[in-house]
C-alpha cells in the first residue's frame, strides 16, 4: 500500500484531497457493488454467488451509521456533560473517581462489553446502541475533562477579569480551548463504535459486519472482502475526517500536538 | 497529581455529608437492591427465569451483615463523627468483607435454592442487584484510596487481598451451583484449552511485535523523515475495525496456504490462528513504535552529553542510560498493547483462531447467556489483571525521585 504515506507527510491540500477521493471510492463501492459481481465471478470461480446480495450495500452501510451516530450523539452530550459537571466546584469532587473509571472501563474489551449487555438488554438495535454507547462515553469524558484541565488558568483570570459570567467563560473560553482534545476523544470514541458496531451484526444489528460474518460462516471470502472493504474505508475516511476537523482546532502552542490525549 | 485533596472547598461549607462521592455510591447500591433482582430462578433452562430480590435470596444474617457493613461505611461519610482519614480506612475496611459476603451470598443462595428444588437442572444466575453490590464496594475502595493518596503498595496489597478473597471463594466451592459455573465445569477441558490459546494467540503476536516494533522505534528516532509516513502506515491499521482486518487476511493466507504447501503444512491458511497473529501484530505495533520513540526522544540531550563525557561509549550509553530512562514509556507501550490484544483476540475466534472468543460466540449464536459469560468475564479478568500487572511493573520501571 502507497496511500498511507500520505496521511501524514502530506500538505492539507494533498490530505483533503486523499479524504475526497477516498470518500468518492467508499460511495462508488457502496452504490456500485452489485455492478463489480464479474470481477468477483473472476477472482472467485467457486462461489454461486460472488457478490453480497441480501441486503443493499446501501442499506448496510446506512444502518451502520445510523448505529455509530446515534450512540456517538448520546455518547458525546452525556460524556462532555459530565466532563463539565466533575470539573466544576460543585462536582470537583467526583472528578478523581471519575477520571479512574472512564481509564479503567477502557480496559474492558470492547467486545466483550457488547457480547455481556446486548444479551442482558435483549438482541437488536436497541441494546447494540446501549453497548455501544456505554463504552463510547470513556473516551469522550477522560478527554474533555483532560482538554478542560489544559486551559491556561490565566485566560480563566482575563476572562473573569471582563465580567463574563460562568456560562460564558464555559462556552466561550473553555470550551472552545478544550476542543481539540475534545474532539481528539470523539475520534477515539467514534473509531472504536464504527470496528464494535461491525461485530454487532452477531448480536443482532444489522451493519456492515452482517456481509462479512454471513461470508465467514458460510465460507465466502467474497462476501467478507466486501464487508471488510467497505467498513474499512468508512473507518479510515471518518478518521481522516476527524484528523482534519482536529487540525482546524489546532491554536499555536498546541500545534506540536499528542499533549493530554 | 493535582487532585491530592478532591474535597477541598466542597468540605468547606457546614453540610453533614462529607464524602458526596461515598454517599452517592451507597444510595445507587440502595436503590439498585431495591429496585432490581438480586438472582434469578429457573427451574430448567428451557424456562426463563424468576426474579428473586436480596431480602428473599439472602439468609437473615447475610443481609444484616450487610446492613450494618454498609451503615458503617455511611457513618464514614459524614462529617461527624470521624475525622478524615480514619473514616477512610474504616471504609477500606469495610469494603472488603462487603465484597466477599455479597459474593459468598450469591454463592450460597444458589447452593440453598438448587437443593431446595432438588433437582440439578434448576438454574440460578446472578442478577443486576448482585453485580451492582459487587461494583459497589470496589468503586468505594477506589474512591478511597484516592482520597488517602496511599503509595502503591498500599493499593497493590489490597487488591490482591480483594482478589485473593475472591479467588479462596471459589477455591472453597461457593459458586458450584451458579448457573455460570454448572456451564463452566460441564465444559472445563474446553475452557482450559481455549484460554491457553487465548493466552498463545496474545503472546504469539507480542514477541513479534516487540521484536518488529523496539527496533522501528529506535530507527525513527533517528530518521526523523520516516517517522511521519510510518506512523500514518501503522495508524491505518489501528483505524481499521478489527473483524475487518481478519476477514480482509483470511483470503490472501489461504491462497498463500494452498500455493505453497510447505507453508499450508505449517499451518498457514485463511481460517485459524495465522491470519489471527499478523492482524494483532498489525494493530500492536503503533502504540509500541510511538512509545519507543517517545521514550528515547524524551532522554535529556544533556544527559547523554554527560554520560559520553564520562567516556562511555556509543554502545554503553544506549544501554546503561537511554534504555533505562526510556523504559517506563516503552513499557506502557506494552500495556496499552497487552490489553488490546486480550481484547481483540476475542474477535479472532469469529476467524476459527479459538481463545475465549469462542464461548462467547458459540453463546450469542445459541441464546445461552451463562456461555457468553463464561467467555466475557475471564477476557475483562485477564485484561484487567493485565493492565494491573504492566501498571506496577511501569511503576517499578521508574527511575526513583521520578514522578
Amino acid at each position: 500500500m502507497t496511500t498511507p504515506t500520505v496521511l501524514v507527510s502530506g500538505t492539507d491540500a494533498r490530505r483533503w484531497m486523499l479524504l475526497g477521493a477516498l470518500s468518492l471510492l467508499l460511495a462508488a463501492l457502496v452504490l456500485f457493488m452489485r455492478d463489480l459481481e464479474p470481477l468477483f465471478r473472476d477472482a472467485f470461480p467457486d462461489l454461486d454467488t460472488p457478490v453480497y446480495v441480501r441486503e443493499t450495500f446501501l442499506q448496510l452501510t446506512l444502518d451502520h451509521i445510523v448505529l455509530v451516530l446515534v450512540s456517538s450523539a448520546i455518547s458525546v452530550s452525556v460524556g462532555v456533560a459530565a466532563a463539565v459537571f466533575v470539573t466544576r466546584r460543585m462536582g470537583r469532587e467526583f472528578e478523581p473517581l471519575v477520571s479512574a473509571l472512564s481509564a479503567i472501563g477502557q480496559t474492558f474489551p470492547p467486545a466483550a462489553v457488547l457480547a455481556i449487555v446486548v444479551p442482558l438488554a435483549g438482541f437488536g438495535f436497541t441494546p447494540t446502541i446501549v453497548a455501544l454507547t456505554l463504552y463510547g462515553l470513556l473516551p469522550v469524558v477522560q478527554n474533555t475533562i483532560a482538554g478542560l484541565g489544559t486551559v491556561p488558568p490565566a485566560a480563566l483570570e482575563a476572562a473573569r477579569g471582563t465580567g463574563m459570567s460562568r456560562w460564558q467563560i464555559l462556552f466561550r473560553v473553555e470550551l472552545p480551548l478544550a476542543m481539540r482534545v475534545i474532539i481528539a476523544g470523539v475520534r477515539v470514541s467514534v473509531i472504536i463504535n464504527i470496528g464494535t458496531a461491525t461485530i454487532g451484526s452477531t448480536v443482532g444489528a444489522k451493519s456492515l459486519g452482517t456481509p462479512i460474518i454471513a461470508g465467514l460462516v458460510g465460507d465466502n471470502i467474497a462476501y467478507v472482502i466486501q464487508g471488510a472493504v467497505v467498513v474499512g474505508l468508512l473507518a479510515i475516511v471518518t478518521d481522516l475526517a476527524f484528523e482534519r476537523l482536529e487540525r482546524r482546532f489546532t491554536f499555536g502552542a498546541q500545534a506540536g500536538g499528542g499533549a493530554g490525549a | 497529581m493535582p487532585d491530592t485533596s478532591p474535597e477541598d472547598g466542597a468540605e468547606g461549607g457546614g453540610r453533614i455529608v462529607a464524602n458526596r462521592v461515598l454517599m452517592t455510591l451507597l444510595v445507587a447500591g440502595l436503590l439498585g437492591v431495591v429496585l432490581l433482582p438480586f438472582a434469578s430462578m429457573a427451574p430448567n433452562r428451557l424456562v426463563s427465569g424468576q426474579p428473586v430480590g436480596l431480602l428473599e435470596a439472602l439468609l437473615p444474617w447475610q443481609w444484616g451483615a450487610l446492613l450494618v457493613l454498609a451503615g458503617t461505611m455511611t457513618l464514614a461519610a459524614l462529617r461527624r463523627p470521624l475525622a478524615r482519614t480514619p473514616a477512610r480506612l474504616l471504609v477500606l475496611a469495610a469494603a472488603l468483607p462487603f465484597l466477599l459476603l455479597v459474593m459468598y451470598g450469591g454463592g450460597d443462595y444458589a447452593t440453598r435454592a438448587v437443593a431446595e428444588a432438588g433437582s440439578p437442572a434448576a438454574r440460578v444466575s446472578l442478577g443486576a442487584a448482585f453485580w451492582i453490590l459487587v461494583f459497589a464496594p470496589v468503586l468505594v475502595a477506589l474512591d478511597a484510596f484516592l482520597r488517602l493518596n496511599a503509595g502503591m503498595p498500599a493499593k497493590i496489597g489490597y487488591t490482591l487481598l480483594m482478589a485473593g478473597g475472591v479467588a479462596a471463594l471459589f477455591w472453597a466451592g461457593v459458586f458450584h451451583d451458579l448457573s455460570i459455573m454448572r456451564e463452566y465445569l460441564n465444559q472445563r477441558d474446553v475452557f482450559a484449552a481455549q484460554l491457553l490459546a487465548h493466552l498463545g494467540l496474545v503472546s504469539a503476536a507480542l514477541v513479534p511485535t516487540l521484536l518488529i516494533g523496539l527496533p522501528l522505534g529506535l530507527l525513527v528516532r533517528r530518521k526523523a523523515k520516516a517517522r511521519g509516513p510510518l506512523f500514518g502506515l501503522l495508524n491505518f491499521f489501528q483505524t481499521i475495525p478489527s473483524i475487518a482486518l481478519f476477514g480482509l487476511l483470511v483470503a490472501p493466507l489461504s491462497a498463500l496456504g494452498e500455493a505453497v504447501p510447505v507453508l499450508g503444512a505449517m499451518g498457514v491458511s485463511g481460517i485459524g490462528a495465522a491470519p489471527a497473529i499478523i492482524a494483532l501484530i498489525l494493530y500492536s505495533l503503533l502504540p509500541v513504535v510511538r512509545n519507543t520513540y517517545a521514550g528515547f526522544a524524551g532522554v535529556p540531550a544533556s544527559t547523554i552529553e554527560a554520560a559520553r563525557g564520562m567516556g562511555l561509549t556509543r554502545r554503553q550509553v544506549l544501554w546503561q542510560v537511554e534504555v533505562p530512562l526510556a523504559l517506563p514509556v516503552i513499557l506502557s507501550g506494552l500495556r496499552i498493547v497487552t490489553v488490546q490484544a486480550i481484547g481483540l483476540t476475542v474477535v479472532a475466534a469469529l476467524i476459527g483462531a479459538g481463545g475465549l472468543g469462542t464461548f462467547i460466540f458459540q453463546g450469542l449464536g445459541q441464546y445461552a447467556i451463562d456461555l457468553v459469560l463464561l467467555g466475557a468475564i475471564p477476557t475483562i479478568v485477564l485484561a484487567v489483571a493485565a493492565d494491573f500487572f504492566l501498571q506496577i511493573l511501569v511503576t517499578l520501571s521508574k527511575p526513583e525521585g521520578s514522578a
